[in-house]
C-alpha cells in the first residue's frame, strides 16, 4: 500500500517540514497518521492515538480532531498491515512499541523534552504501557483506555480469528459494545454503531485479527511494565466492558505508581465510539 | 449479544431518554439545540465532539429511524430526508457533478427515470439505461466518466428482479457503487447490502411508514465500498473546501460518503425531514415485519385469484413460473416478491375502466405500499395520454391494472377483485 497523501495526514503535512513522504517510512515500509484535520507540527505537545486489534485510526476521529484544534500536533496511526499503512502487522506488543518510538523519532515529536501523550485503546493500550516502559525518556503520559493486563484471549477466540474470521469479528463485535450500544441512540447522528465497527473490521487484510488477537494474548509481562513505569497513567474503563472487564483496570490502577482511573458507566469495550465525549473529557484533564 | 431484526425494527436507534423515560421516540420538533458553552459549540461545528446543532443537519427523532433502518439493511448508518426522490438526488450529487455518468435500469419509477433522462442532464449528468436482465448490456454502457449504476430491486412496471450479484459484480470490477431503490421489497424481504449493493434509498412514504400520512426518504450506506481504492470519487477523497479542508474517506473508513452527504447535501440542498414525519415513520416500521408478512399473504392469494380468472389475461409477479425472473426471485425473494403488481384484462381500456370503478375495498389513487389496498388503471390515469400502440411500447397493456395491496382480510379483497372482475367482462 501506498503511502496516503492527504493534506492532514502525516505523509502530506510533514513535507513542508520533514522530507519526502516517501521517507516516512518506518521499518521500509510506508507508514500513515491521520493528524486530526490539521498538519502535524512537532514543535508542538504530541498525541499518539493508537488503535486497537483489527482497527484503525478511524476509532479516533471525534477526539483526534479536538486534540488536533486546541494546541496538539497529533498522529492518530494506522498499526502496520492496519488501515493505510503498508506491510504485515507486527506479531508482539514490544514490536508494536519500539515502532511507536521509531514514528516519534522519525517525525521528532519529543526530541527536545517529554512532550509525547500516547493514548491506546485495547490492544493499542497495551502498545502504549509497553513503549512508555521501554522508553520513558521520551514519553511523558499515557492513557489507556479499555485495557487489562495482562490481556489473555480465549482459544475459542483465537481459533476463529485464525479460521473463521467472520465468524470472530462477530463475536468481538458483540463483545465490545454494552447492552446500551447493542440497542443504539448513538451520539453521532444517524450512525449504526455496530454496523461501522463491523465494517471497519471487515476492511483489514485476512489474517490481521489473529495476529493481533496472539499479540494481546502473548503479552505476559504487563504488569512488570506497568511497576516500572515512571511516568503517570490514565486508565478509562467502562462499567460494562466485556473485552476488558473494570476489575482488570482497577487491578492495573494499583500497579502503577502515578495512575488516576476514571470509568464510564455504562460503556463497554468501544468506549470512544459509545461515549465519544466522555472518554474526550478524560483525555482533556489528564493531557490538555 | 445482537438483536434479530423484528427486535431492531421495535428498539434499534432508541432507549428510554434519561430525563423522563419516555419509551415512544420523542418528537424533537425543535430547529436548534442550546450549546452548553462557546467551546461546545466550536467542538460541534468542527466535529470534535458529536450531537446535534441545527435539524436541517441533524435531529434526535430523525436519527432514531436513521439509525433503525442502517440496522434493519445491514448498514452503517443512514440519512433521512424529505422523499424518496430527495434520497436519489442526494445520493448522486454526493458522488459526482457535471460530467457524470449514471448507468441505470430502465425499470424505474416514473419520478426516477423523470430526474435521470430530463433533469440532470440540465446540470450535466447524464444517463444510459439498460434493460436490467441483460448484463451485456450494463457493461456496454459502462463509460470512463460512469460514476453509478443504479436500478429497482424490483422494477416497474412488470416486477423485473434486479440480479443484484451480477451487477453489483460488474460495478466493482470498474471500481464504480450500485445504488438500489429497496422501496418495494424493505429490509424484510431483502437485503441487498448482502447481496453485493453498496448503497440502498428508500421512498419511506410506501411499505416503511406503511400507513399512507407521510413523504419522506432514507439513504443508507453499506460502507463496504472502498472510495479511495477506486480513485473515481474526488468528492469523497480529497480535500473540501466548504468543510475545513476535510477529506472524508479519511476522517471516516467506512462512512465517508454519509459524511459528506450530511455535511454537504443537507447543508446546501436542504431537502430534510421533518421530526414529525421521522416520528410517524418509525411508527410504521414498527410493525414492518408483522405488515410484511400480510402483504405477502394477500398478495399470494390475489395473484393466485387472478391468475385462475377468466377475465384474465396475464399476471406479471415473479412467484409465478412464467415470470422471466421467477428462478432469481426464488433465490433473492424467498419471503415473497413484493405486494405491488400488475394484471391485465381481456377487455382492454374499457374493462380497465369498469374494473376499478366496481371496486369498493380498493382505492383508486396514485400511490403504493399503503396498508390499504391500492388500485390504478394506467391507460386511464397516468399514461391517458399514450395510444394503446405506445402503451405496448411501454411495457403497459391497455387492460393492465396495478394493484397495491394491503393488509385488508383477504377474502374481503378477493370478493372485491370478483366484483371488479365481473364489471369487467360485461364492459
Amino acid at each position: 500500500m501506498a503511502a496516503t497523501c492527504s493534506k492532514t495526514s502525516i505523509a502530506a503535512s510533514l513535507p513542508q517540514r520533514r522530507p519526502d513522504p516517501v521517507q516516512i517510512e518506518l521499518n521500509g515500509q510506508a507508514a500513515y497518521a491521520y493528524t486530526g484535520g490539521k498538519p502535524f507540527d512537532a514543535a508542538l505537545p504530541c498525541v499518539v492515538f493508537i488503535h486497537g486489534a483489527q482497527n484503525d485510526h478511524s476509532v479516533w476521529g471525534l477526539q483526534s480532531r479536538w486534540f488536533a484544534h486546541h494546541g496538539f500536533g497529533v498522529l492518530a496511526v494506522d498499526l502496520p498491515g492496519h488501515g493505510r499503512s503498508a506491510g504485515k502487522p507486527l506479531p508482539s506488543i514490544e514490536d508494536l512499541a519500539d515502532w511507536i518510538e521509531l514514528l516519534l523519532e522519525k517525525v521528532g515529536a519529543g526530541d527536545t523534552a517529554k512532550n509525547v501523550s500516547l493514548v491506546g485503546h485495547s490492544m493499542g493500550s497495551l502498545t502504549a504501557l509497553e513503549c512508555a516502559a521501554r522508553h520513558p525518556a521520551r514519553i511523558a503520559r499515557i492513557a489507556l483506555v479499555g485495557t487489562a493486563v495482562p490481556m489473555p484471549v480465549s482459544d475459542a477466540l483465537l481459533g476463529a480469528a485464525r479460521d473463521k474470521e467472520p465468524k470472530a469479528i462477530g463475536m468481538i463485535n458483540t463483545w465490545s459494545h454494552s447492552p446500551r450500544g447493542t440497542v443504539g441512540g448513538n451520539t453521532v447522528p444517524g450512525m449504526w454503531l455496530l454496523g461501522v465497527s463491523r465494517r471497519l473490521m471487515e476492511r483489514q487484510q485476512p489474517g490481521v485479527l489473529h495476529n493481533d488477537l496472539a499479540a494481546c494474548n502473548a503479552y505476559t509481562h504487563g504488569m512488570d511494565a506497568a511497576a516500572a513505569l515512571a511516568c503517570p497513567a490514565l486508565i478509562i474503563s467502562g462499567s460494562k466492558d466485556m473485552m476488558t472487564h473494570p476489575k482488570a483496570a482497577t487491578k492495573l490502577a494499583a500497579a502503577i505508581k502515578d495512575a488516576r482511573s476514571v470509568s464510564l458507566d455504562g460503556a463497554g469495550h468501544a468506549l470512544m465510539a459509545e461515549q465519544p465525549d466522555a472518554v474526550l473529557d478524560a483525555l482533556r484533564s489528564f493531557i490538555a | 449479544m445482537t438483536y434479530n431484526f423484528d427486535t431492531l425494527a421495535l428498539h434499534a436507534g432508541q432507549v428510554p431518554d434519561e430525563t423522563f423515560g419516555a419509551r415512544a421516540a420523542p418528537i424533537y420538533l425543535t430547529t436548534s439545540f442550546v450549546f452548553k458553552d462557546s467551546d461546545q459549540a466550536a467542538a460541534l461545528f468542527n466535529m470534535e465532539r458529536a450531537g446535534h446543532v441545527y435539524s436541517r443537519i441533524s435531529n434526535p427523532t430523525n436519527a432514531v429511524l436513521e439509525e433503525r433502518i442502517a440496522a434493519l439493511e445491514g448498514g452503517v448508518g443512514a440519512i433521512a430526508v424529505a422523499s424518496g426522490q430527495a434520497a436519489l438526488h442526494l445520493a448522486i450529487a454526493t458522488l459526482m457533478g457535471a460530467g457524470g455518468h449514471i448507468v441505470a435500469s430502465r425499470s424505474l419509477y416514473g419520478g426516477s427515470h423523470n430526474l435521470l433522462d430530463y433533469t440532470l442532464p440540465r446540470f450535466g449528468i447524464t444517463t444510459t439505461f439498460v434493460d436490467p436482465r441483460d448484463l451485456g448490456a450494463w457493461r456496454a454502457a459502462i463509460r470512463p466518466e460512469t460514476r453509478l449504476l443504479f436500478g429497482e430491486t424490483l422494477g416497474n412496471p412488470g416486477l423485473d428482479v434486479l440480479n443484484i450479484p451480477e451487477v453489483a459484480a460488474l460495478a466493482h470490477e470498474h471500481g464504480l457503487p450500485l445504488l438500489v431503490d429497496s422501496t418495494f421489497t424493505t429490509p424484510w424481504l431483502m437485503r441487498p447490502f448482502d447481496h453485493g449493493a453498496d448503497l440502498i434509498f428508500h421512498s419511506a412514504t410506501k411499505f416503511l411508514g406503511g400507513h399512507g400520512v407521510a413523504i419522506g426518504g432514507l439513504l443508507v450506506d453499506g460502507g463496504t465500498f472502498d472510495w479511495d481504492k477506486s480513485g473515481k470519487f474526488p468528492t469523497l477523497t480529497e480535500p473540501y473546501e466548504g468543510f475545513h479542508g476535510m477529506d472524508f474517506s479519511e476522517e471516516s473508513t467506512v462512512a465517508a460518503f454519509l459524511l459528506r452527504a450530511r455535511r454537504e447535501g443537507l447543508r446546501d440542498f436542504g431537502a430534510c425531514m421533518s421530526p414529525l414525519t421521522a416520528f410517524q415513520l418509525l411508527q410504521g416500521v414498527e410493525t414492518l415485519p408483522l405488515r410484511m408478512e400480510r402483504h405477502i399473504a394477500n398478495t399470494r392469494q390475489a395473484v393466485a385469484h387472478l391468475v385462475a380468472s377468466e377475465a384474465v389475461a396475464g399476471v406479471a409477479y415473479p412467484e409465478l413460473e412464467n415470470h422471466p425472473d421467477h428462478a432469481l426471485a426464488q433465490k433473492l425473494l424467498p419471503r415473497g416478491a413484493g405486494s405491488v403488481f400488475s394484471f391485465t384484462l381481456k377487455g382492454g381500456r374499457p374493462a380497465g375502466r369498469k374494473f376499478i370503478e366496481a371496486l369498493r375495498v380498493f382505492s383508486h389513487l396514485a400511490n403504493v405500499g399503503d396498508a390499504k389496498s391500492l388500485v390504478i388503471h394506467p391507460a386511464s390515469t397516468t399514461h391517458f395520454r399514450m395510444s394503446d400502440a405506445a402503451l405496448v411500447a411501454a411495457g403497459i397493456h391497455p387492460g393492465t391494472i396495478r394493484l397495491s395491496i394491503g393488509l385488508e382480510d383477504g377474502g374481503d379483497l378477493l370478493e372485491d377483485l370478483d366484483r371488479g372482475l365481473a364489471a369487467a367482462a360485461k364492459a
